[in-house]
């Protein structure tokens, strides 16, 4: 079981506010990523869950036991860092079953557990040796060993995969996505990567300046945004977000349309553009298309077809997947 | 880049060492080479360098005159006792300082290290009087605490600077894994930070060894180490300069011995957080 609710959570540094009235449920066995831009207060989010910060206010529940505060050692959540944070002095061994020498367990009882994380995580070699031998892939496991052998009530994720290269960030994204599935263990995870989110969320949280922006399911987030800010952070290329005067018919203080939306073509109807740079990715081109009155507004198309920089084309928006935003920013819904 | 070094500069460089190095060490060689000479030998004009009569008539002498021993069992014990309690205190205080900084803690720093600024004569009458009726003049108890007293605020710097180095997330994994606050220091801290805490202790029985003032001041025969032991040699009955030269040379060979060992460690501990 591993429930965590968080009831109006507010965490405040002297007179900065840096969380301000978060409340969220993050469901038994779910996969939730906290996602914002640096500073949004998602780090601090995650560390007042795993009790390493105080809060300045409200309830944190697991499991609807009140754990705001317990200290970190009797909340039963486990936490892998984006520093890795092994004990350097100690062998893969060691740190793997560190956590369950300090829940003083006997020592075959250990030996066994850390074994079978071992193999899980493809570690069983390296077993012996002291983190400072390993890469930065086996390391980043090592962590995650770390985590799993205590089978807790939740894993918390504080970018685990930043300080990895991307190839192998893709790989250990697949990996922690499929281990949390197996073991079934509520997993909270942050990160500044839209990608990585909306690949192993089952559920998004987007916190801007220390505010739940809106939560839901990835394509929830993609296909309707609350608002401005959720509808610029999710998707990439970003949403192309209009203003003004284009804006006005669509009864809208800004329109969105995502790049992917827009139809291109030599000939068709809609805004009159030039290319001013074509990103030929393989699979998909992107365009990034000059509009007089409109400003720079982003295209994809397929990768086969064949547009260059300083080309004139024209770009319809497919009316059934406009965004329309009222002045606060809000989506206007209907 | 690079800097390139020309051969010609190198060989400059290496020269000026070596002669700055000579220059430092040649008290240190002359006061060794001074105690195998006989006491005549000793005050020759021109002095000769080299001893004509070699001999070890002055520290057999030293040591029937004034128990070395004795001195040396006393320099040892107020070193390495005023060491040991001294970590026993510095190394919890510079735990919160570095890891649970409170508003005030740099102040507090900067304070404790102030009090090394001070000359210490100014505070010699009180402490003077302190010790007179506590009883603590000339025991060992009594140099011990006022020798552990003086280094604290060095201990808790150095150990503050290496503990600073430690990064925090390690501690606070520690933490996630169920280590309360005593496991923690012991099972995660102590262990990453023993370079530091031993450069600390051998430092703090370095300066406690070299230590004159509080000891020639508080102590008169029964706790008198080895600095005393040195000082009663420049006495008023004339000058020994041989025997001056035995008794120094006995008194600064064991810290040399322990210094030459461990010149790795102690330049670590010095330069310590002054570079990533």
């Amino acid at each position: 079981m591993g429930k965590i609710v968080l009831e109006n959570v507010q965490k405040h540094f002297g007179t900065v506010k840096v969380i301000s009235n978060v409340s969220l449920t993050v469901e038994d066995g779910s996969f939730v990523v906290f996602v914002g831009p640096s500073g949004c207060g998602k780090s601090t989010l995650l560390r007042l869950i795993a009790g390493l910060e105080d809060a300045t206010g409200g309830r944190i529940l697991i499991d609807g036991a009140d754990v705001t505060d317990l200290p970190p050692t009797k909340r039963g959540l486990s936490m892998v860092f984006q520093s890795y944070a092994l004990y350097p002095h100690m062998s893969v061994r060691g740190n793997i079953g560190f956590g369950l020498k300090m829940a003083g367990m006997p020592k075959d009882e250990i030996r066994k557990k850390v074994d079978a994380a071992a193999a899980t995580l493809n570690l069983t070699p390296y077993l012996d040796r002291k983190p400072r031998m390993l890469s930065g892939g086996q390391r980043q496991r090592v962590a995650i060993g770390r985590a799993i052998v205590r089978e807790p009530k939740g894993f918390l994720f504080d970018e685990p995969l930043s300080n990895l290269d991307a190839a192998l960030r893709v790989n250990m994204r697949i990996e922690i996505a499929r281990l949390q599935r197996s073991l079934g263990t509520t997993a909270i995870y942050v990160t500044h990567d839209q990608v990585e989110a909306m690949t192993m969320a089952d559920k998004i949280v987007v916190l801007n300046a220390g505010s739940v922006e809106q939560v839901g399911s990835p394509l929830e987030l993609y296909d309707r945004p609350a608002n401005l800010f959720v509808a610029g952070f999710i998707g990439s290329p970003k949403m192309n977000l209009i203003g003004g005067a284009t804006a006005e018919p669509y009864q809208a203080a800004t329109i969105g349309i995502r790049p992917e939306h827009l139809i291109v073509s030599r000939d068709g109807g809609g805004w009159a553009g030039t290319i001013s740079v074509a990103e030929h990715l393989g699979s998909d081109t992107f365009l990034y298309v000059e509009v007089p009155g409109v400003g720079l507004v982003t295209a994809r198309t397929p990768g086969e077809v064949s547009f260059h920089a300083g080309e004139r084309v024209m770009l319809q928006p497919d009316p059934a997947r406009l965004h329309r935003f009222d002045k606060q920013g809000q989506a206007i819904r209907g | 880049m690079a800097r390139a070094i020309s051969p010609q500069k190198k060989w400059t460089f290496t020269i000026l060492a070596w002669v700055v190095a000579l220059i430092l060490f040649f008290p240190i060689l002359w006061t060794i080479l001074t105690a195998f000479k006989t006491e005549g030998d000793a005050i020759l004009f021109p002095p000769a360098f080299l001893p004509p009569h070699w001999t070890l008539e002055n520290f057999v002498t030293v040591q029937t005159r004034s128990d070395y021993f004795k001195h040396f069992f006393n320099s040892m014990v107020i070193s390495i006792g005023s060491s040991l309690i001294g970590l026993v205190i510095a190394v919890p205080a510079a735990w919160s300082m570095a890891f649970a900084p409170a508003k005030r803690t740099k102040d507090i720093l900067m304070w404790m290290l102030s009090t090394k600024m001070m000359p210490a004569v100014g505070v010699l009458v009180p402490i003077y009087l302190i010790f007179k009726n506590l009883g603590l003049l000339d025991t060992l108890t009594g140099l011990t605490g006022i020798m552990t007293l003086i280094n604290l605020p060095i201990m808790v710097w150095m150990l503050y600077t290496y503990f600073r180095e430690i990064p925090v997330d390690i501690l606070e994994a520690s933490r996630m894994d169920g280590a309360v606050l005593w496991k923690e220091i012991v099972y995660v801290l102590l262990p990453m930070a023993i370079p530091g805490i031993a450069s600390t202790m051998l430092l703090n029985i370095i300066l406690a060894w070299n230590e004159a003032f509080w000891t020639l001041n508080l102590s008169a025969a029964n706790a008198a180490p080895l600095t005393a032991f040195i000082a009663s040699y420049s006495s008023p009955e004339g000058l020994f300069w041989a025997k001056l030269s035995a008794a120094s040379t006995l008194a600064i060979a064991p810290i040399l011995v322990i210094g030459w060992f461990s010149q790795k460690q102690l330049v670590r501990g010095m330069t310590f957080g002054a570079v990533k």
